[in-house]
């Protein structure tokens, strides 16, 4: 049809607008916002589907799994961790199964370049038992999202796609074919999609009885390429997704050429891969992620004359993301020669706060008016204002999920910790902080919640939030914080000394205060400008 | 013919923008190209990269391996050092001089630029001055896409009509300084 040049997350998006897609919902997250913004800027132009951004992408996971109840195509996006917020969802969805395609695509952060860990979809696919794809390039983005549509509809049950951070985030051109229409309505059988025991019963060995047909599907993707050398029985390599550009790069200049399989569906195509081993002496698995691979073929006694390679036997580092230096040496193959660092002394420049950014100067209220005390204990989340913890505020102690920051000041103040200090963004407070808060509050425990207001969605690129301005006052109200302890501030360096004033006495009020620093978000306020 | 450029420079100097010009450009132009880039977090005053390939053959890894840079194009002086070690010997550096100061422990500028010029080649743009004659301190980005245009495999018509494509929307005042940034800094690259 045509060419066009796209993000990876771009391509998953527009394959899945031309498998006839109705509905698609997330939560940002890097690297997986650009799929919903992509969708988002589609529908807006006449595009004939839905596109939101959820509340959290729990909710995101159940829209779709309610589109595709009615028949229709639905998509939902997030990243790794927010597969954990959506996974009780997702696993059940594996036994309502899908009635229209559902397609669900998690993109993994190996490296942590914006992320609290590295976990690896993939298990996730397997955990549900269900198909997985993992693309390798752009093309195949395009390709596998629409694919993916077909398969979900010919099993009944979603599909996992994963991506990684290096595929989402990198631009190429991608050859696009002509859309096809949308599903019409059609209904699921609500003894399918009620999941009492007894229909529960029914639904898993449905999906049992279902591994097989998986699992040869999985062998047939014509993305499972494999190549034998007849000449060289030394070594194999198993590669997957972007690992596998990294090998064929390598390979390309190296003078070597092993047997290679290239994987990109999961269950894991075994019998190409029982091909591939019994060629070879030794077996090197390149994965993005952690050793699913490595670790199903090993298993716990190892394959008698073989041995398996990668990132558990010590040939790649157990953590991290891979690239194409790391492959070559795996490869054996020397490092090229290269211009070489100079001997001046590369100064950091890690990311920080935006000058004249409302956070900043909430931050140094909450340090000043923490003075008198002589613990800090400030619980923290998922956001901009995660660089807090970093100079010139070291503000926040902790940060370990959406929303964990209410949870944990309770905690620690039940226990004794005084004052116990929980700072949360409005829309990671709409995600997953009212909950922790209502138990706050009917506890009435000894914490001060502070809400930093801005607007928006900052670190993502300003998606919509929905938990902000006079609706997050009702919100705070209305789980029941007492009216005299939900205070209001402005966030402005004029408004310094009241700010303090404001924070310390509600720290040292005996029970649950929540105040809201209300600022608009500096980048979504030149967005607006412009 | 391939090339492999490290793009460079800090959070919010338009780093994408640059990199928008050259893939569209090398879509029209008939190359292929994959340009991996940095989103999220990294990005707040951060320092930022972009991979980008262009080649007349099947180009697999996303990121490019050490030592196979053709280019290193910065809007940052400093940051154009951090990647010196993704340098072929003897490949190409154009850089502007200008430097950013965000953080407190940035070396002596002097010695940043002198070790920039122990490159195989090495391109000095004062883009800030530059992009001021342009009409526009904002434009330095382009400047330093001007200034790389005559290393780049591609045309510079190509390149100008993106140019205009991307500051189209905002307005012909724009587009026009953004142009006149392009000339101007092709202009201080030297004669080619």
């Amino acid at each position: 049809m045509a060419r066009q040049v796209l993000l990876g997350d771009e391509a998953v998006a527009l394959g899945a607008v031309h498998a006839g897609l109705s509905a698609g919902y997330s939560y940002p997250g890097t690297p997986a916002s650009e799929i919903m913004e992509y969708l988002v800027g589609l529908a807006g132009k006449g595009g004939g589907f839905k596109a939101a951004w959820s509340v959290n992408e729990k909710v995101a996971y159940e829209e779709a799994l309610g589109a595709s109840y009615a028949g229709k195509r639905a998509l939902v996006s997030f990243k790794h961790v927010g597969l954990n917020v959506a996974a009780d969802p997702f696993m059940n969805s594996a036994m309502t199964g899908a009635n229209g395609g559902l397609v669900v695509v998690s993109a993994d952060d190996p490296g942590m370049h914006s992320s609290q860990n590295e976990q690896d979809s993939r298990f996730y696919a397997q955990f549900a038992q269900i198909f997985c794809y993992e693309p390798s390039d752009h093309q195949e983005c395009y390709d596998m999202a629409r694919e993916a549509f077909d398969v979900s509809e010919k099993l009944g049950l979603p599909v996992l796609l994963r991506l990684v951070t290096r595929l989402s985030h990198s631009r190429s051109s991608v050859e696009t074919r002509e859309p096809r229409a949308q599903n019409g309505l059609s209904i699921g059988d609500w003894k399918d999609w009620t999941l009492l025991p007894a229909n529960a019963r029914r639904r898993f060995d449905l999906l049992l009885s279902r591994q097989a047909e998986i699992a040869r599907l999985a062998q047939a993707s014509p993305a499972n390429a494999l190549t034998l050398n007849d000449k060289d029985r030394s070594l194999g390599v198993i590669a997957s997704g972007i690992a596998a550009n990294y090998f064929r790069e390598a390979v390309a200049k190296g003078g070597i050429s092993p047997s290679f399989l290239k994987v990109s569906t999961y269950p894991l195509p075994d019998k190409l891969v029982r091909e591939l081993v019994a060629h070879v002496d030794a077996v090197l698995v390149l994965e993005d992620g952690y050793p699913l691979i490595e670790k199903t073929i090993r298993g716990f006694f190892g394959i008698p004359g073989k041995r398996v390679l990668g990132r558990t036997s010590g040939a790649l580092p157990a953590a991290g993301e891979l690239s194409p230096d790391i492959v070559r040496q795996a490869l054996g193959l020397a490092p090229l020669p290269a211009q070489g660092l100079s001997d001046v002394a590369l100064a950091g420049r890690p990311p920080q706060l935006c000058v004249g950014c409302p956070h900043a100067d909430t931050f140094k209220a909450l340090n000043k008016a923490r003075e008198g005390y002589a613990q800090s204990n400030v619980f923290s989340d998922i956001g901009c204002y995660t660089l807090g913890a970093l100079p010139p505020y070291n503000a926040i102690q902790s940060c370990v999920c959406m929303g964990a920051g209410i949870g944990m000041a309770r905690g620690a103040s039940d226990v004794g910790l005084r004052p116990a200090v929980a700072v949360i963004g409005d829309s990671t407070f709409a995600h997953s902080g009212i909950t922790s808060l209502l138990g706050a509050a009917a506890a009435d425990a000894d914490m001060t919640v502070i809400i930093l207001d801005n607007g928006t969605v900052a670190m993502t690129g300003c998606q919509p939030s929905y938990g902000s301005g006079e609706r997050l006052l009702r919100i705070i109200e209305g789980v029941g914080v007492p009216k005299e302890h939900i205070r209001t501030i402005e966030p402005l360096p004029k408004n310094h000394e009241k700010n303090v004033q404001v924070i310390k006495e509600e720290m040292d009020h005996r029970g649950l205060s929540v105040i809201v620093a209300v600022r608009a978000c500096i980048q979504e306020s030149r967005k607006k400008r412009s | 013919m391939k090339q492999d450029i490290i793009l460079a420079g800090v959070g919010g100097q338009g780093i994408l923008s640059i990199a928008f010009v050259i893939d569209n450009a090398a879509l029209a132009d008939g190359l292929q190209f994959k340009q991996a880039e940095v989103h999220g977090m990294a990005q707040r005053g951060g320092a930022v990269q972009s991979h980008l390939r262009l080649s007349s053959e099947r180009i697999w890894s996303d990121l490019i391996p050490k030592g196979e840079a053709d280019m290193i194009l910065s809007v940052e002086p400093l940051e154009a050092l951090r990647y010196f070690d993704y340098l072929k010997p003897g490949g190409t550096v154009v850089t502007s001089s200008t430097p950013y100061k965000n953080i407190p422990d940035y070396p002596d500028l002097d010695k940043v630029l002198g070790a920039v010029r122990k490159a195989g080649r090495s391109v000095i743009v004062d883009s800030e001055k530059v992009a001021k004659e342009a009409g526009t301190s904002k434009a330095q980005n382009i400047v330093m896409l001007g200034a790389a245009s005559p290393f780049l495999a591609l045309k510079e018509a190509t390149l100008r009509s993106l140019i205009e494509a991307l500051f189209k929307p905002r307005g012909p005042a724009m587009v026009e300084a953004n142009l006149k940034a392009f000339e101007l800094g092709r202009a201080a690259a030297g004669p080619s």
